[in-house]
């Protein structure tokens, strides 16, 4: 056996947090608390990087395997990446320091707490993206809950305790459902090793209430509609890197789950079930689409935004077509891009006038042009502009549905007009029109550190836009193997 | 009589019992001396059992009257260590209450005696003396703080109610040994075929009396006041060892007599057992008292260590000690910070009390962070495992509607665990509380947080000592 990166991955962070516990708690010390967290999450990401340089595309197996007994007899400890895992774990080790950098404007209190809370979730949602064993999946999955509920509670606005709680024991109560089935399959099968249970398959009786297990906690944690109601809410309230977090790398869990989980474990109730998820999908896009169209509040009107993502996301997933699902891969990479510098371009005001109404701003634009141009960028690319990462996604997605049935694309198709609508109203509104509020005036443009974050997040979006054959390249043979394995199982069905 | 060394832990804590009492008479201002040497008598008392007993299968002495397996071996050291923390860090309360006195330790040594002569029971006169023995130590201590009225309200509740439990436990002991002839539990299991409708009834009154003394609803209504009425260290002692004692009779009188009769015992204790689980998670919501939230919160646990027990498999059996075993250090953690919560030689018990205490006391708000976030069943703590045990035994039966009445009551339940974080993380700061805790306090609360903390990291070891456990 190797050296064991993955598993370094996932402690380093963790290792970090616990050098900030054993240091002193004074405002001085701030700074270096910021310091050590930032080298322990960029460190991090350089190993992620050169995990993805070592990672052999060609081929579709689990690389960089751990396996180790954990409960004798009963799980192992066991992780490993594919094509499509890699990619969430470099999203998560490329947001996290700029979630680092980015505290120095908007956390005031408790700063070396909160450094604390970030770098353990970092370890979660990277274990996450590497378990092998159901149950470790559930750990890694469930674990994240309390730094999350801590980000929201202790450092968010004022209807934080509402919000901490409503996210916290929704998705508990999304998730014990899966516990119940992970167990099960561990009774039915004999392992809750992944790759076991691919070879094996699950018996088909049992697929469909296993399948709606999983489901129940996917469509909490994606969200779809209607259980997303916790996402405007646990948004609004956190503090901006949290929501970054929250918005980058926890919505992908479930879609990450969908594709390695309800597609691979279960393909025969994936197949009765596809019609669900497109309904559920289309609504999710076009109803959310409209509300997001009537809010008043920035935060807001980006969470319900990312519910129509999703809903993207999840409808490519469903199609089980090459494109359909690599779109749908692209998109959450994407969104997790966009969607975070959406939320710190919001942070960048908010910062500076304590207001996330969008009626407080206006005529923006000849204040801070940097800040204009940037979010400019970013708001084309949430809306699917071909040359930004988000319209590759998308138009792969449209892709893969329009292979499998035309009226639901025409109906997600629909989905893209609204965004546009709603992305440019709200630039338009924040940015251009009448100065009318007048202490807008003193508003002071990015500063560097700020530049530096939007900046390292336009390179990817852009870059992704114009070539995203890397991206394409990672994922290709282990979608085709998935849907392969989907396929044949299918046919003995 | 070659075998009386299997008894010796039994034999040596009865005269260390005696011995004490006549210290106490001829030495004044003893309690010092009295509080220390009883540590001592329960460490060697645990380590006598793990050197006699701990390698034997199963023996039974005395005609068959008490049985040394290896199941009473382990639960006799896990009620010796849980008293031995409850002692070791109750001292400074009861200084505090002025009520360090040498019966405090002696009662605490009887109680234990009782439930070492329970555990070991292989029938239903030795399990009632023992019942009883612990029993009465146990009236006494609730009412320890007898200036106080809400501790004497509390010891006589405890008393009435518990003495009429032993009522109807005894009835069942009666109409058993009315209907089998004997009163020995392997004898009973051989003669069960005939009249077993009758005998059902008596299996009803025992497992009345028994679901009374752990404190499963409906017969749990002694258990608040109790535990808000009594001292604290006292309260500390009845939600630990009692329950280990009163979980491996209930596993014992279960599976050794009446194990043919699974399939009319079994109903019980799943309604038991949902009952527990679902109304410990909703009244907890309502408290404002710690003490009292503990109360219904230890209902709630004592629903899923049931649920263990209603599987009727091995299994099933070493969940709920598994269960158990997690609860007992989660509850000393617990404790341990409530015995922190000083000012000015007050305790504090009240939810709102912890307000803000995360930013005068980061380290214990650290500490009630994980064990809160342990008890709610949040991976990757400790009591994580102990649920997901006791829901791989529950699943293994495909009793699918008791799992998942489980898992959405520990969804619920984590609401009340969530707010008392949110009072310590998110709300107001208030008054310092004292830092000075002696160091048996300071290390108990370390020790089980680090424990549940790291729980993860070695899950294997704890099964591995239960898995030698075989009843069925």
């Amino acid at each position: 056996m190797n050296f064991p990166i993955l598993s370094s991955l996932i402690l380093l962070p963790t290792i970090g947090a616990l050098f900030l516990i054993f240091l002193k708690n004074e405002d001085g010390n701030s700074t270096t608390a910021k310091y050590v967290s930032l080298f322990a999450s960029v460190v991090n990401f350089l190993i992620s990087i050169y995990l993805w340089i070592s990672f052999d595309q060609s081929i579709s197996v689990f690389q960089f395997v751990e396996d180790r007994t954990w409960i004798e007899g009963f799980i192992n400890y066991k992780v490993g990446v594919d094509g499509i895992s890699i990619l969430f774990i470099i999203l998560t080790t490329f947001i996290t320091p700029l979630c680092i950098i980015s505290v120095n404007n908007s956390v005031k209190t408790r700063l070396r707490d909160f450094l604390i809370a970030i770098l353990i979730m970092e370890s979660f949602m990277i274990g996450v993206f590497c378990a092998l064993d159901l149950v470790v999946f559930y750990l890694f999955f469930e674990a994240g809950l309390i730094p999350m509920f801590l980000i929201i509670g202790i450092w968010g606005g004022p209807k934080r305790v509402y919000s901490a709680f409503k996210f916290f024991l929704y998705t508990l109560l999304g998730s014990v459902l899966m516990l119940v089935a992970i167990i099960s399959i561990y009774w039915i099968s004999g392992t809750t090793d992944v790759t076991k249970l691919y070879e094996l398959g699950i018996d088909a009786k049992y697929q469909n209430l296993l399948w709606l297990a999983f489901f129940s906690s996917f469509a909490v944690k994606t969200p779809m509609w209607p259980v997303h109601t916790w996402l405007p809410d646990a948004h609004v309230e956190a503090p901006t890197a949290g929501s970054v977090l929250l918005a980058a790398i926890l919505l992908k869990m479930a879609g990450y789950g969908f594709i390695r989980f309800s597609l691979g474990l279960f393909p025969i109730a994936s197949e009765i079930f596809t019609p669900l998820i497109y309904a559920l999908s289309v609504i999710a896009i076009i109803v959310t689409s409209l509300i997001a169209l009537m809010q008043e509040d920035m935060k807001k009107l980006i969470a319900y935004s990312s519910v129509a993502h999703m809903g993207f996301v999840t409808l490519g997933i469903f199609t089980i077509q090459q494109q359909g699902i690599e779109g749908s891969i692209i998109q959450m990479i994407s969104h997790g891009l966009v969607s975070a510098a959406l939320f710190l371009c919001v942070g960048v005001v908010y910062d500076r006038m304590h207001s996330r109404m969008i009626s407080s701003y206006g005529g923006i634009v000849t204040i801070i042009p940097k800040y204009s141009i940037l979010f400019m960028l970013f708001t084309l690319a949430a809306l699917g502009l071909p040359g930004t990462s988000g319209f590759i996604g998308e138009f792969l997605i449209l892709m893969g549905v329009f292979k499998d049935n035309f009226l639901v694309a025409v109906l997600a198709s629909l989905g893209v007009i609204l965004g546009a609508a709603y992305m440019l109203w709200l630039y338009k509104r924040v940015v251009f029109g009448k100065l009318i509020n007048e202490n807008l005036k003193s508003m002071i443009d990015l500063n560097k550190s700020e530049y530096f974050i939007l900046a390292c997040l336009a390179v990817p979006t852009l870059f992704f836009g114009f070539y995203p054959d890397p991206l394409i390249n990672t994922i290709e043979v282990s979608v085709e193997d998935l849907i392969n394995m989907y396929n044949s199982n299918i046919m003995i069905k | 009589m070659e075998n009386l060394n299997l008894v010796l832990p039994e034999i040596f804590l009865s005269l260390s019992i005696m011995f004490l009492l006549v210290l106490g008479v001829f030495k004044n201002d003893s309690s010092k001396i009295t509080f220390n040497i009883s540590l001592f008598v329960l460490l060697i008392t645990a380590i006598i059992t793990l050197n006699e007993t701990f390698s034997i299968d199963r023996i039974t002495l005395f005609n068959n009257s008490v049985v040394i397996d290896y199941m009473s071996s382990l639960m006799k050291i896990i009620t010796l260590l849980g008293a031995f923390f409850v002692l070791v860090i109750s001292s400074a309360y009861l200084k505090t209450f002025k009520i360090y006195k040498i019966e405090y330790p002696i009662l605490i040594l009887c109680s234990v005696l009782g439930m070492m002569v329970m555990i070991s029971s292989n029938d239903l006169m030795v399990f009632y003396m023992g019942l009883e023995l612990q029993s009465l130590a146990l009236y006494v201590l609730a009412t320890f703080n007898r200036d106080q009225l809400k501790s004497s309200e509390a010891g006589l509740k405890y008393f009435v109610l518990s003495a009429l439990s032993s009522g109807l436990l005894l009835y069942g002991c009666s109409l058993i040994y009315g209907f089998s002839g004997s009163t020995n539990f392997d004898i009973i299991s051989n003669q069960l075929n005939s009249n077993e409708y009758v005998l059902s009834f008596g299996i009803v009154f025992i497992l009345v009396g028994l679901a009374f003394k752990i404190s499963a609803v409906p017969f749990h209504m002694w258990a608040p006041d109790v535990y808000e009425g009594s001292p604290t260290s006292v309260t500390l002692f009845f939600t630990m060892v009692p329950k280990i004692a009163a979980l491996t009779i209930f596993i014992r009188f279960l599976y050794v007599p009446f194990l043919n009769l699974i399939d009319q015992w079994q109903m019980i204790i799943i309604f038991l057992s949902i009952a527990s689980m679902l109304f410990g998670a909703i009244a907890a919501i309502g408290q404002s008292n710690i003490k009292r939230l503990i109360a219904y919160s230890s209902i709630g646990h004592i629903g899923y260590t049931l649920a263990g027990l209603a599987t009727g498999s091995n299994e099933g059996i070493q969940s709920s000690i598994v269960y158990i075993s997690i609860y007992v250090v989660m509850n000393l953690a617990l404790f341990s910070c409530l015995l922190m919560l000083k000012r000015n030689n007050q305790y504090y018990e009240d939810i709102e009390d912890l307000s803000g205490l995360s930013k005068n006391h980061p380290l214990l708000s650290l500490s009630l962070l994980v064990i809160l976030f342990s008890l709610a069943g949040i991976p990757p703590l400790a009591g994580f495992f102990a649920k997901f045990y006791i829901f791989k035994a529950v699943i293994e039966q495909s009793m699918y509607f008791l799992a998942i009445v489980g898992l959405l009551s520990t969804v619920v339940a984590a609401f009340y665990y969530l707010r008392i974080i949110k009072i310590i993380y998110f709300d107001k700061e208030k008054e310092k509380y004292d830092e000075d805790h002696s160091l048996w306090l300071k290390f108990s609360l370390t020790f089980s947080t680090i424990l549940i903390l790291l729980y993860f990291i070695f899950p294997s070891q704890l099964i591995e000592v239960v898995s030698r456990i075989n009843i069925i």
